[in-house]
């Protein structure tokens, strides 16, 4: 076990840099297939890629990044809400519907972001051991985007679950029903603007025992 | 004999069964009949339901419902501090918790620019690989009585016990151990530990070579699981399968060789098994070398585990930085990983758990079409999920 050789950290440096260099080439070969409906796209050195396209090339950068990137593992789907939660950190704020906090602006993540709603997926590939996360908005008045199934016919069951948690329509998806929640469920749980009702009903017992340590007042 | 006289049975009810069914078909012309499959089955390890349709003894479609142990972690872990969320996914997988916490912790450390000590990661290693050892000598055991066989259950509960004692020993969880941190390990090792796990190991290693004349020379079961469920690979990697489900279908994709989380498998002599065949007497064969593979990998992490500290500094109340990060690691059921979004609050703005069971299982609709009644237990049993990691 004397492998990690000052000689061998040189090599993780080195290597490093290389695939950085080969999530760059990534990025442009999406910006070549996608032309106009690439918005932008994010680095992390050694460790990551975000890309952000429109809603209109979501399908089409998936193919691009199969056919193109050999991205052949369909590795998951999924949204996020970037609605800071109106109910609080803790969510057990009594009110009904308290209206977001206005100290909280909107931040969207990596790669950027106007909307509130945000498609995320992530493709893997095998044979360069890289992955790439790309991103697309989704205007508040029409919340639906493209199916992925005719590219990734893995994504069958993890669209059905962004469509029950987000509340998203994917056009063209032949099955669009809940896949967790009962059928007759009403409302997106995982919308910020979502109550965690157990919280109303009782509150967090957590919070009562925090002792905050001198200086800690305002977290 | 068990097996023997288990499988006569079910062919005489077999028999039994289509001669019932072509006396209606003569008499009534049913259209093909609908079977229900759980929620409480013993081959859907939980509450899957699954509802066929049958045209004589072929499925047309089948189909399955989940949900029935939906916990809503995902929602959860929004309002839990980081500390806290590694309590509740422990419980994705129940077999290999510790597991679990890995790919987490990882992604929290990413954020938040910490690393272990290297003696966190070596000792994180080594009872990463023991959760997955406990957790596929049950799938071992579980798969055979699944075919009618009694006996490998009994030997895989007996000598799985092993193991999980000697997590029990290190963390004091037998199930949910929560014992990973952010930078670093909950405690260090106890004395003698590491003696024991290496005379566990062994336990383990006999286990493995009498399983594979046990099950794997067994003729019934290479009978009932030869040729049965195939996957291709290309199909395989469209779908999300990971783990030893794809690797039984030849591709050699291993998150330990190929990810780059900070975990020490690259200073471990191993190797990464594949089986070309792809069916499910293909998925046993890979597990069961797997296992034999994680004993062999614990023996050198319990060798080489590096004196000093097992906590990197981190501040007492932990706050993550604003950013996004995505880890995952090579689990016992296949690729588990968590997307992390923060804001720089003490608890996660979103947490998306990605979890291997969900998408091996949801192959199942393309794989079942066609198959025989018989067959829908040999493929869940071969694909292996665990309830939690598909409900989440």
């Amino acid at each position: 076990m004397t492998r990690l050789s000052s000689t061998d950290a040189d090599a993780g440096v080195e290597a490093e840099l290389a695939t950085d260099e080969r999530r760059e080439a990534w990025a442009t070969q999406l910006a070549d297939a996608l032309g106009e409906g690439y918005a932008e796209h994010h680095i992390i050195a050694g460790r990551d890629l975000w890309v952000r396209v429109t809603r209109g090339s979501w399908t089409a950068a998936a193919a691009a990044a199969r056919d193109r990137l050999g991205c052949q593992f369909f590795d998951w789907l999924s949204a996020i809400d970037w609605l800071p939660s109106p109910y609080g950190r803790d969510m057990d704020a009594q009110e009904d519907n308290p209206g977001p906090k206005a100290a909280d602006p909107m931040a969207q993540g990596c790669a950027g972001g106007q909307t509130r709603f945000q498609m995320v997926m992530r493709l893997y590939s095998i044979t360069s051991h890289l992955g790439v996360t790309i991103k697309a908005d989704l205007p508040d008045q029409d919340l639906s985007i493209d199916t992925l199934i005719g590219v990734y016919p893995g994504a069958n069951w993890h669209e059905r679950e962004a469509w029950e948690m987000f509340g998203i329509r994917f056009n063209g998806h032949p099955d669009l029903r809940n896949i967790y929640l009962p059928g007759e469920f009403e409302g997106n749980p995982l919308r910020k603007d979502f109550p965690l009702l157990a919280r109303r009903v009782k509150p967090w017992p957590g919070i009562v025992d925090v002792e905050l340590l001198p200086g800690e007042e305002n977290l | 004999m068990t097996a023997v006289g288990a499988d006569q049975r079910q062919q005489m009810a077999y028999v039994a069964t289509q001669a019932a069914d072509a006396r209606l078909n003569v008499e009534i012309e049913t259209e093909g009949m609908t079977l229900n499959i759980g929620p409480q089955h013993p081959a859907t390890h939980g509450t899957l339901r699954l509802v066929a349709r049958l045209d004589g003894e072929q499925v047309v479609e089948a189909e399955p419902i989940m949900g029935y142990m939906h916990r809503g972690y995902e929602k959860l872990a929004e309002v839990r501090t980081y500390p806290q969320v590694t309590t509740l996914i422990n419980r994705i997988d129940w077999l290999g918790s510790f597991a679990n916490e890995v790919p987490f912790i990882l992604a929290a450390e990413k954020l938040m620019e910490v690393e272990a000590p290297p003696r966190a990661q070596w000792i994180r290693t080594a009872l990463f690989e023991l959760s997955r050892i406990a957790n596929i000598t049950l799938f071992l055991g579980d798969m055979a009585v699944q075919l009618g066989a009694l006996t490998p259950v009994f030997m895989a509960f007996r000598d799985r016990e092993f193991v999980l004692n000697q997590i029990e020993a290190a963390t004091g969880g037998r199930f949910h151990p929560n014992f990973d941190r952010i930078g670093g390990l909950k405690d260090d090792l106890p004395k003698g530990w590491i003696d024991d796990t290496k005379q566990a190991m062994e336990k383990i290693r006999d286990f493995c070579d009498e399983f594979e004349e046990l099950v794997l020379g067994n003729e019934i079961f290479q009978a009932r699981s030869r040729g049965i469920g195939i996957i291709p690979p290309d199909v395989g990697l469209s779908f999300g399968l990971s783990g030893a489900n794809i690797r039984a279908s030849g591709v050699d994709w291993d998150l330990r060789r190929d990810g780059h989380e900070a975990l020490v498998y690259d200073q471990l002599d191993w190797k990464v098994w594949t089986h070309p065949d792809g069916d499910s007497f293909a998925r046993y064969w890979v597990r069961l070398q797997e296992t034999r593979e994680a004993t062999h990998m614990v023996d050198q992490l319990l060798d080489g585990i590096p004196s000093g500290p097992i906590m990197a500094k981190v501040p007492r109340i932990i706050k993550v930085p604003a950013g996004e990060a995505y880890a995952a690691t090579e689990n016992p059921l296949g690729e588990m990983g968590y997307y992390i979004v923060s804001k720089g609050d003490l608890v996660p703005f979103r947490v998306k758990i990605r979890s291997a069971s969900f998408s091996n299982i949801s192959i199942t609709p393309w794989l079942l079409k066609g198959v025989y009644v018989p067959d829908i237990i040999t493929i869940l049993a071969s694909l292996y999920f665990i309830l939690g990691d598909i409900d989440r």
